[in-house]
């Protein structure tokens, strides 16, 4: 019986940005253990549809396949998440794959989500160190201080947060939850807060922090658990601080 | 020349990001390419730590003892005095991170912790969680985007490499690259380019590497005449997930926790692990090497795991797979230390590794090879610079636990200046006729595998490719076997000659990047295969069941192979070992 088991895939496709988007189905069998990486890898080894129509291999981001480098989100079953760690077998099927919808598309499953790149730039994702030279040890730290910290440096930068947001669209040009919860990070490191009125002044005014609606769709999707909405309520807080004290020092 | 020279990298893993940074800091000019999103690179993987001695334990550590360890682990097949550098510099290049706001564990004073890792008996591996190279890549990345923003470093991402650009004196120009959305193919002139393109996974079907860890660029130089030295070591790492797609790596930092290796004692006992007592359970890395237990080097647990699965037929239900087990570790602790690895292990085989012992099997993990460099990090082409996995300079025949980190930060840290220096020396070039030629070859390349009208699917030569080299090329090595390798592989570069491309347009076309990646696998892999049958002993990672002695007499020395472009197959040559700081003694753990 599990010999001729089956999957089906129904994907989206779009050969380049100005194409109009079709479906296209894909059936083939069944192993233990696969991913929608996996079945994409099996559709580029035999790209025929489900019908017997030769098709091309789907172009899609991936790379390290262990959900750490961020490339391959995309919306299965309409939800965004990492396509290496959609195992199949807890997958409802057809299972479907459409690109993400925020971001200008390339081709079939792959956008382009450098706004997230160019966001960190705008609020100085960076610690500000003098040089690369031998200048001695880092600042000390306490274990709570890095607990706290270290789960937000865990944002690979797949941008889901950003995909399933309600605020984040070009009538906004909101910054998204990701680049927010990065300020939150730099700010509490003992060298990065430097920059922190910097950063802070980044998030004030149109695309800024205000623009959440605090649809808490960001912390939902995080596939590495970060705690979204808390690094965007402490900073909201810092902003508005930071922005009532400018008041009063003009 | 300019003041401020124009350096081409490609990469930005750990190594190319570093050497970006030197340069940048320098006041040269950086043109990044990168196939992925630089802050995606294959450094994210890198899970479990980074080596320095810092002494912070009280246990009397040393840069010497680094160093001792790193030469010993790696069967006195480095050359010794950049090694010993890297193990000297290793302590400040610790500290740059932490001030760079790498968030790694502390101990309860604020100090950083470090914990054991393999073929070492002291506690010299920093670590943030399970994510060390993740965190490591973004401390790089950040500085690296800091320079993008003052115009310091431009970069080109989504590009792939094709080759180098070589005047008539077979000095290198700059570079030719492919958009990987317009599939535009161009060239860019450059006073000296570093390649930091990484590991060679792909060759091996599957492996622990990222997608784009193919070695194509190291390939592509090979055969523009670069030297590919030690090709033959490839580094299994004991502990993978198998999978559908790729072998996830489970860091050695579970051992180094305090993970244990066993098996059942009895074959075919199917009992849930946890209600198999103690008397009953085979830990037979502690057995076989009491000193160093479950953290001897890689190639070593290595090949016991496959003596216990293959000679002792002791696979986990007759399967070749063994425990490796935390659950005897306090849940709290396993969480603050590796998080980030039980939740690969959980999400992707369904078992919490903090209830059940984890499944685990080797895997190709490594290339201690690479492209050959000098003491400056730069190739026998004046002009081309390589740093990271993709040279072949710090680990010998195989390499340490946590070694590979800082090796590419160091080498980064080499390469950068080292290319700047090279380029402030440089004359101006006369002519871009060799830009003209470079290209249209490469646009030729492109529009001949466009037209092929064989019938060869290329992902489908690739798996031919994979299973044929993890077969014949990893763990145990026989000569009959590497030469009937070879001769495949001259049959799967034949059958490539009428590949069809399933994909046929012109933008953002993957198929076609992958069959020119293919290519550069089929070469480099003869590399591999054929300096493996010409190496009759076994060192490191190198097991020859036929030689099974280190034979320092015979091959203590660096295998060098180079293309012989009219025979379109690789030679080889051999140069001594530099052993002038620790004299060789047997590996004995």
């Amino acid at each position: 019986m599990a010999d001729n088991k089956t999957i089906r895939f129904k994907i989206k496709r779009q050969p380049t940005p100005q194409a109009k988007p079709q479906w296209e189905e894909f059936e083939f069998p069944w192993k233990p253990g696969m991913n929608v990486i996996s079945s994409l890898m099996e559709i580029a080894a035999n790209p025929v549809t489900r019908q017997g129509t030769p098709t091309t291999p789907i172009t899609y981001d991936s790379n390290c396949l262990e959900e750490v480098c961020g490339s391959c989100a995309m919306l299965i079953n309409g939800r965004a998440k990492m396509a290496c760690s959609a195992l199949v077998d807890q997958l409802e099927q057809p299972i479907r794959l459409e690109p993400m919808s925020k971001f200008p598309i390339v081709r079939d499953l792959a956008v382009d989500r450098s706004v997230l790149f160019e966001n960190l730039k705008v609020v100085k994702a960076w610690v500000p160190i003098d040089g690369t030279y031998d200048l001695g040890a880092g600042p000390r730290l306490s274990t709570v201080d890095q607990e706290a910290a270290y789960p937000l440096s865990r944002c690979i930068s797949c941008c889901c947060c950003m995909e399933a947001c309600p605020q984040f669209n070009d009538s906004t040009g909101f910054v998204g939850a990701a680049a927010i919860s990065q300020v939150r990070l730099f700010n509490t490191h003992p060298t990065g807060q430097a920059l922190k009125r910097e950063r802070l002044a980044a998030l004030m005014g149109d695309g800024g922090i205000h623009e959440c609606g605090y649809a808490q769709n960001c912390v939902e999707v995080c596939p590495k658990d970060i705690p979204l909405t808390r690094s965007i309520a402490e900073v909201g807080g810092e902003v508005m601080k930071q922005a009532v004290g400018d008041l009063f020092r003009k | 020349m300019a003041a401020n020279p124009k350096i081409v990298i490609i990469g930005g893993g750990l190594a190319g990001l570093s050497a970006a940074i030197k340069i940048a800091e320098m006041g040269g000019h950086v043109e990044l390419f990168s196939i992925v999103p630089v802050k995606r690179s294959h450094s994210v993987c890198a899970q479990g730590g980074i080596n320095a001695a810092k002494n912070l334990k009280g246990e009397g550590d040393s840069t010497w003892q680094h160093f001792d360890d790193t030469v010993y682990g790696g069967d006195f097949l480095a050359n010794q005095p950049l090694v010993k550098a890297m193990c000297d510099a290793a302590p400040a290049i610790i500290d740059l991170l932490d001030r760079m706001g790498v968030t790694f564990n502390r101990t309860p004073e604020g100090l950083l912790d470090f914990r054991r890792f393999g073929g070492t008996l002291y506690n010299r591996t920093a670590f943030a969680g399970a994510t060390t190279g993740q965190q490591l890549l973004y401390a790089l990345d950040e500085q690296v985007r800091r320079y993008e923003s003052e115009g310091k470093v431009t970069k080109y991402e989504h590009w792939e490499f094709l080759s180098g650009v070589l005047d008539g004196n077979r000095v290198c120009r700059g570079i030719c690259a492919m958009d990987l959305r317009s599939m535009e193919v161009r060239v860019f002139p450059a006073d000296a380019i570093i390649i930091a393109t990484g590991g060679i996974g792909a060759i091996f079907g599957k492996s622990t590497n990222s997608v784009v860890c193919t070695g194509s660029a190291q390939s592509a130089l090979y055969q523009q005449g670069c030297y590919y030295a030690n090709g033959e070591f490839i580094q299994v790492h004991p502990t993978s997930i198998p999978g559908e797609d790729k072998l996830r790596l489970m860091s050695e930092s579970a051992r180094g926790e305090g993970g244990r290796v066993w098996v059942p004692k009895k074959a075919g006992d199917n009992r849930d692990p946890k209600s198999i007592p103690e008397s009953e359970r085979w830990y037979f890395l502690e057995d076989w090497y009491p000193k160093y237990g479950n953290l001897v080097p890689r190639d070593v647990a290595t090949r016991a795991i496959h003596k216990v699965v293959y000679e002792h037929q002791l696979g986990i239900d007759g399967k070749p797979m063994v425990y490796l087990d935390l659950t005897h570790i306090d849940r709290k602790v396993l969480d603050r230390k590796l998080e980030g690895i039980l939740e690969i292990y959980q999400k992707f085989v369904g078992d919490d590794p903090r209830d059940t012992p984890m499944k685990i099997f080797p895997g190709m993990h490594y290339t201690m090879g690479g492209l050959w460099v000098d003491f400056t990090q730069a190739t026998n082409i004046p002009g081309i610079y390589a740093a990271g996995e993709c040279e072949y300079q710090y680990h010998g025949a195989n390499r340490l636990g946590a070694n590979s980190l800082v090796s590419c930060i160091f080498g980064g840290f080499i390469a950068g200046p080292a290319a700047m220096q090279y380029a402030r020396n440089q004359k101006s070039l006369a002519t871009n006729g060799y830009f003209d030629a470079e290209r249209k070859r490469q646009e030729e390349l492109n529009a001949r595998m466009m037209r092929s009208e064989g019938k060869e699917n290329p992902f489908l030569l690739w798996r031919e490719l994979g299973e044929l080299m993890t077969r014949n090329c990893t763990v145990i090595r026989y000569n009959k076997n590497l030469q009937a390798a070879d001769a495949k592989l001259c049959e799967l570069l034949e059958r490539f000659q009428t590949i069809n491309l399933s994909d046929r347009s012109q933008w953002a076309n993957t198929t076609i990047v992958f069959a020119r990646q293919l290519y550069n696998m089929l070469q480099l892999a003869r590399v591999i295969a054929q300096g493996a049958a010409l190496r009759d002993e076994s060192r490191g990672a190198h097991y020859k069941p036929d030689f099974p002695d280190r034979d320092d007499k015979n091959w203590l020395k660096t295998t060098k192979a180079y293309f012989a472009a009219d025979a379109d197959e690789p030679r080889f040559e051999f140069e001594p070992v530099d052993i002038s700081l620790i004299p060789p003694r047997p590996r004995k753990y």
